[in-house]
């Protein structure tokens, strides 16, 4: 094995990172994309497209803001500074805000679109069989939209995994905090050690196929040729 | 014991203005052509519509007024949808269940066991959904729905979405579920035949309003509305299995008004039984016929006439009281000098045993 130390600790915090992003992507993207799937609120369109958003801005631009918000003149800096947090650019926690942030829509779109695709009738059949909204959201929502939430899940995993943009912005390189996997390759590759950013690169593009297949597999008819 | 509902609803393109005091027992009809507000009217007694304003009160119970709306899943009620809408997730042992756990126990009254075997789905219980048949799917859908007991069940034009043969299928549990419990139903449709076949009450919808209501027999038999014309237009007599003449395989129907030969309906003497008999079915004569090949010739009274068009006159007759009527030529008319009071033969064509 070729990996060092650090390397080690890199995927560590690498899947630590994900691992929490994608609990808190589930938490906070089920009632987004509930929302987004029934209303009928013109904000609609705007919330949508806000969570869309880091599909196709560059990750440095995401990154740039939240290091202004978040730094010690931002309003996001300030109320935590007043909460007595102090500042979350260079720290892990920060990193793990800005992941929420860059992989929403990987979590909200599958999970939205298994909620549109549900329907009105199935709430409409559970409120007919004396079921209240909560109970139906639990008992006839959820089960209904599991490969959505499935889908999300991986999706987002996936994405924070290779994140690398926002990191640099507004995690540095700071080892077991905030220096995870893509710049640990970054900085092997500049430091010439091509054989150590193989390693880690390989497993990546493994890692990221296999999470592929599996998206695949979940989604209904996913299994036709 | 009386189901009273008043719903106003207001939107571009459709409004529902109705007010109604419908028996709170047996199956109630609302009828009429697609647009004209039958399922708006059952999605507001059940709340999954919103109605400022309205009123409904089930058997003494007030489910929704100026101060009050219960949301439907506090509404005591079973729901059959067009389509099943069962949930696919769950087999049909837990969907029958689903709604079932949801009752208080006091509050069940309902033999599961006995519902199972009336709807013939012991042998589905272990079955997803998406193994079922349409008519299978409803069957389980219509058990689902009165596992909770309900204290008024709606039905959305359970059979609309089944070929004829799953329909004719479904229609016979559905007629032993009207004999056997005394929950009250609303019965959405728009086929004149399902309703003759199970209705005791007709409420007839158009545009929105309830163009009139009361028992099935009257209403159909009302040359004012636009049931009694049309090619489907005819009377529903309520009758009795009166005797069988196994050497012509025919039967004879008692009614109030007179006796029909029908073809052979196997069903014990007593047996209460409903026939159709479609306007353009009956003739008129002024002498009663003899020498002819139609078994039921019945004496009637003339009541009122109305001009169908196309040269056709529809004829509202009374058999001491049991309305019929027919569809006759212009001409006929004329020539018979049909007038209100005149004693005139009805030929019966054809008889429908429904």
């Amino acid at each position: 094995m070729t990996l060092t130390e650090a390397d080690l600790s890199a995927i560590f915090l690498t899947l630590k990172l994900a691992g929490l992003t994608t609990v808190l992507l589930l938490l906070i993207g089920t009632p987004v994309a509930w929302w987004l799937a029934r209303t009928r609120s013109p904000l609609k369109g705007p919330v949508g497209a806000v969570v869309a958003l880091p599909l196709v801005l560059p990750p440095t631009v995401l990154g740039f803001y939240l290091l202004v918000l978040m730094g010690p003149q931002g309003m996001v800096g300030q109320f935590t500074q007043a909460l007595g947090l102090g500042l979350l650019p260079f720290t892990f926690a920060g990193l793990v805000v800005a992941s929420v942030l860059y992989s929403l829509p990987f979590v909200v779109q599958p999970v939205q679109n298994a909620f549109e695709a549900i329907g009105e009738r199935p709430l409409e059949a559970a409120a007919t069989l004396r079921a209240g909204p909560w109970d139906s959201f639990f008992s006839v929502i959820l089960p209904l939209a599991r490969p959505g939430f499935v889908t999300g899940a991986i999706l987002g995993f996936a994405h924070t995994l290779g994140e690398f943009g926002v990191v640099l912005m507004i995690g540095g390189n700071i080892p077991d905090k905030t220096r995870v996997l893509s710049v640990t390759i970054y900085d092997h590759v500049e430091a010439m050690e091509y054989g150590q950013a193989h390693w880690l690169a390989a497993g990546m593009l493994v890692v990221s196929f296999l999470v592929l297949l599996a998206v695949n597999a979940f989604k209904p008819g996913g299994r036709q040729p | 014991m009386s189901i009273a509902a008043r719903f106003r609803i207001d939107h571009a393109g459709f409004s529902l203005d109705v007010e109604l005091e419908l028996p709170g027992e047996g199956v109630t009809a609302l009828f009429g052509p697609s647009g004209s507000g039958k399922t708006t009217l059952l999605r507001c007694v059940a709340g999954l519509e919103r109605t400022p304003g309205g009123f409904l009160s089930v058997n003494g119970d007030v489910w929704q007024d100026d101060r009050l709306f219960l949301p439907t899943h506090r509404r005591p009620l079973g729901y059959v949808f067009q389509e099943a809408s069962l949930f696919p997730h769950l087999t049909v042992e837990r969907n029958l269940a689903f709604g079932l756990k949801r009752v208080p126990a006091g509050s069940r009254q309902v033999d599961t066991d006995h519902l199972v075997d009336l709807l013939g789905i012991a042998h589905l219980l272990g079955r997803r959904p998406d193994k079922l048949s349409g008519g299978e799917r409803q069957r389980v859908a219509i058990a689902r729905a009165l596992f909770t007991s309900p204290r008024l069940l709606l039905m959305d034009e359970p059979l609309a979405a089944l070929d004829p043969q799953r329909k004719a299928e479904i229609l016979p549990y559905l007629e032993r579920l009207h004999r056997e419990l005394s929950i009250p139903v609303l019965y959405v449709s728009h086929a004149p035949d399902e309703v003759a076949r199970l209705a005791d009450t007709l409420v007839l919808m158009e545009d929105g309003r309830a163009k009139a209501v009361g028992p099935v027999a009257e209403v159909l038999a009302r040359l004012d509305l636009p049931t009694a014309h049309g090619g489907e237009a005819g009377v529903m007599v309520e009758a009795a299995v009166a005797a069988h003449d196994q050497a012509y395989a025919l039967t004879r129907l008692d009614f109030p008004g007179g006796a029909l030969w029908v073809p052979n309906h196997a069903e014990p003497i007593g047996t209460p039984a409903r026939a159709r008999i479609l306007a353009r079915d009956v003739s008129l004569a002024l002498v009663k016929p003899e020498h002819t090949s139609i078994l039921n010739i019945l004496p009637a009274e003339m009541v009122e006439t109305a001009p169908e068009g196309k040269g056709r006159t529809l004829v509202r007759l009374s058999l001491a009281g049991t309305p019929l009527l027919a569809q006759v030529s212009d001409k006929s008319a004329a020539v018979l000098g049909l007038a209100p009071g005149k004693q005139v033969f009805a030929q019966i064509k054809a008889v429908s045993i429904l």
